[in-house]
């Protein structure tokens, strides 16, 4: 039973095809979210990736801030509960996931059998949020995708706040005014969001195995980051930013069998 | 999701206890205007403020808090916000202050209109931002304030040395209206106003522990416009038959199995904090699609006065949530949750009200460890709606519902 999952973010698509609940059989991952083309070329992509067809699938389970808005889906669930679902999949072992998505950061921690417990989310502000990263990226002129490059090359991390993004914006732009190397603003910046997150997670009883999912996790200067602060090894998949995707198609092989 | 049965509903019964209640709100705001019109003073009162005080003197007073309120909901808290916002005053101080100061200024808001004060009654139990706020109000309205300084307590009992501080200060409230609005205390009708607002509160605390019942009689957000009479009218003899007549109903609705919740009642939670009055509906809709009721609250507990005596008055005001500590807080909270078998805590993180969001960051993790039940929490605000995201909101009642279900 070929089964689907879609995840539509404030900033990106992403879509997985599942056989049986238990192979990822197809995958695919755009650029644009809500209100953008990229979700249904995303679907498209995903299937002829898996090489199956609409009528192959027998369950479609949509999440994300646009799951509300696809109206093909069979299933809306919360991308709290994809993540989860998804991060165990990969990880077995997995109790607690942050997520860093494009505009909210999220803590989830699970049961043994991968069931959600609980969960915290970031307050409104985008401190702490792909987003933070997205705007810094774009002052210091460089993609968003080579943060962990220039992270690593640091010598002495910049002090940047953690308190609000139009705050550490103008804090970059003095500290760039002033002659900081950009990878030592860069690790800074990777601190800051590290700082506030751990912040959030420890307010979760952090229990390993920790992983991390969401685009964000993509970059190590972040991931270490935050490693050092919250105390723990963070794990990490390349099919991190398909967590939520792989969680929704779970989701839905696991609705469908209950319903069969 | 919870699917609503759409059915015709009868035009409202003027006798129910819904009807009732809403005439008794609209009258606080009517009859105060035709006191005001009569040319008697009318005062300006804080929520928490012993409200027996000016009922026993007679006096007619309105509640800038409720009206703040009742602008918010009607749609207009943005726009009295930014004209309190243009005068100086910060976006981080409390919408209700904003909108009250806003409204003295502009004396007019057809969301919610009130007499202009004579004089303010002040009471800093709820929060000591209400003392600044009425200390504008008085230097822009050139009136007097009546203060009443409740501390903080940190113990579970009230003190005598608490007491008698406190005690002093109500006599010392009644001296300063004899002598302003040349209306007299009289201790015989104060027993009558005690013994009334007793009758209403038993009846209004009688009538929110029917949600014991599974499923619940009522939703909770009818609570939060019942609400209204508590705050405003406990100490009227028509607000203690309208009280009985709501508590007769629930238990009517119980025995026949139905309820004023709509749907199916699949998950059970108690929401912490004050209603996020602009998104109503939103917020409302958002629990209901999902078959969620909210069967208890601590807000509407809040305002269920029972006390014997003067004294046992004072101690009451004493006791009040927002003036006690943060483990008898819980444990109120707690038992509310465990006698309503609730499944789950939504906080709702309120920008305006800094001490009672900052509390609840600890409270609701002790709470939810105590009941063991999951907890999630919001963004919003009272009466500002520029603090409130739609998305946000929902995704977090949708996780929330959805570790309920796989704890069923």
């Amino acid at each position: 039973m070929y089964t689907f999952g879609i995840d539509i973010g404030s900033t990106t698509s992403k879509c997985v095809v599942m056989k049986d609940g238990n192979q990822i059989a197809g995958k695919s991952l755009l650029t644009g979210g809500i209100g953008t083309r990229s979700p249904a070329e995303a679907v498209r992509l995903a299937m002829e990736d898996a090489h199956v067809q609409r009528e192959d699938l027998s369950a479609i389970a949509a999440t994300g801030y646009g799951r509300t808005r696809y109206e093909d889906a069979d299933y809306q669930v919360s991308e709290l509960s994809c993540h989860g679902l998804g991060a165990f999949f990969i990880f077995p072992g997995v109790r607690t996931i942050i997520d860093i998505g494009g505009q909210d950061a999220k803590v989830i921690s699970l049961d043994d059998r991968g069931r959600m417990k609980n969960f915290l989310m970031n307050d409104k502000c985008a401190a702490g949020t792909g987003r933070f990263l997205d705007v810094m990226a774009n002052i210091l002129a460089i993609p968003v995708g080579e943060l962990e490059t220039y992270s690593a090359q640091a010598k002495e991390p910049a002090r940047i706040s953690s308190t609000c993004t139009v705050f550490a914006e103008s804090e970059v732009i003095s500290q760039l005014a002033g002659g900081i190397e950009i990878p030592d603003l860069v690790a800074g910046i990777c601190q800051s969001v590290a700082g506030r997150v751990s912040a959030l997670a420890k307010r979760i009883s952090i229990v390993p195995e920790v992983c991390m999912s969401g685009g964000v996790a993509q970059n190590a200067g972040v991931r270490d980051a935050l490693s050092e602060k919250i105390g723990h090894s963070i794990l990490f998949s390349p099919y991190a930013q398909l967590f939520g995707a792989i969680g929704a198609a779970i989701y839905a092989y696991d609705k469908k069998i209950k319903e069969q | 999701m919870a699917e609503e049965v759409k059915k015709q509903r009868p035009p409202l019964d003027p006798n129910s206890a819904k009807a009732r209640l809403g005439r008794i709100a609209a009258e606080a705001y009517s009859s105060a205007q035709a006191a005001k019109e009569r040319g008697e003073m009318v005062g300006w009162c804080s929520s928490n403020f012993p409200v027996e005080i000016p009922e026993t003197l007679g006096l007619a007073v309105v509640y800038p808090e409720n009206q703040a309120a009742g602008i918010a909901a009607r749609g207009a808290g943005e726009r009295m916000c930014e004209i309190s916002e243009s005068e100086g005053y910060s976006n981080d101080i409390c919408a209700y202050a904003r909108i009250s100061l806003a409204y003295a200024k502009v004396k007019s808001a057809p969301e919610q209109d009130m007499p202009q004060p004579d004089f303010l009654l002040c009471c800093n139990n709820i929060c000591n931002c209400m003392i600044k706020w009425y200390e504008n109000l008085s230097r822009e309205l050139h009136i007097p304030m009546i203060m009443i300084d409740i501390p903080f307590n940190p113990d579970y009992e009230v003190s005598d040395d608490e007491l008698a501080y406190v005690r002093a200060q109500f006599r010392e409230a009644i001296r300063q209206l004899e002598e302003l609005t040349g209306k007299k205390w009289s201790e015989e009708k104060y027993k009558e106003v005690m013994e009334i607002s007793g009758r209403t509160s038993r009846a209004w605390l009688a009538a929110t522990s029917c949600a014991r019942y599974e499923p619940s009689p009522f939703n909770g957000f009818d609570l939060l416009n019942h609400m209204a009479v508590m705050v405003t009218a406990r100490g009227k003899i028509e607000a203690a038959e309208a009280m009985e007549k709501l508590l007769a109903e629930y238990e009517e609705n119980h025995e026949k199995g139905v309820s004023t919740f709509r749907v199916e009642e699949k998950y059970r939670i108690m929401f912490e904090g004050i209603a996020c009055w602009p998104w109503l509906r939103v917020t409302s809709t958002g629990l209901k699609s999902r078959g969620i009721n909210m069967v208890t609250t601590i807000y509407a507990d809040a305002f269920g006065f029972i006390y014997e005596d003067f004294d046992d008055m004072c101690r009451a005001y004493c006791k009040v949530p927002n003036a006690i500590n943060l483990e008898y807080s819980r444990d109120k909270r707690i038992k509310l949750c465990k006698a309503n078998k609730v499944e789950g805590l939504l906080v709702h993180t309120n920008r305006s009200c800094k001490l009672w969001s900052g509390f609840m960051y600890e409270m609701s993790r002790q709470i939810g460890e105590a009941c063991d039940i999951p907890v999630a929490s919001f963004d919003g605000d009272q009466a500002d709606p520029r603090n409130f995201s739609e998305a946000q909101y929902d995704t977090r009642v949708q996780g929330l519902m959805e570790i309920m279900e796989a704890r069923k």
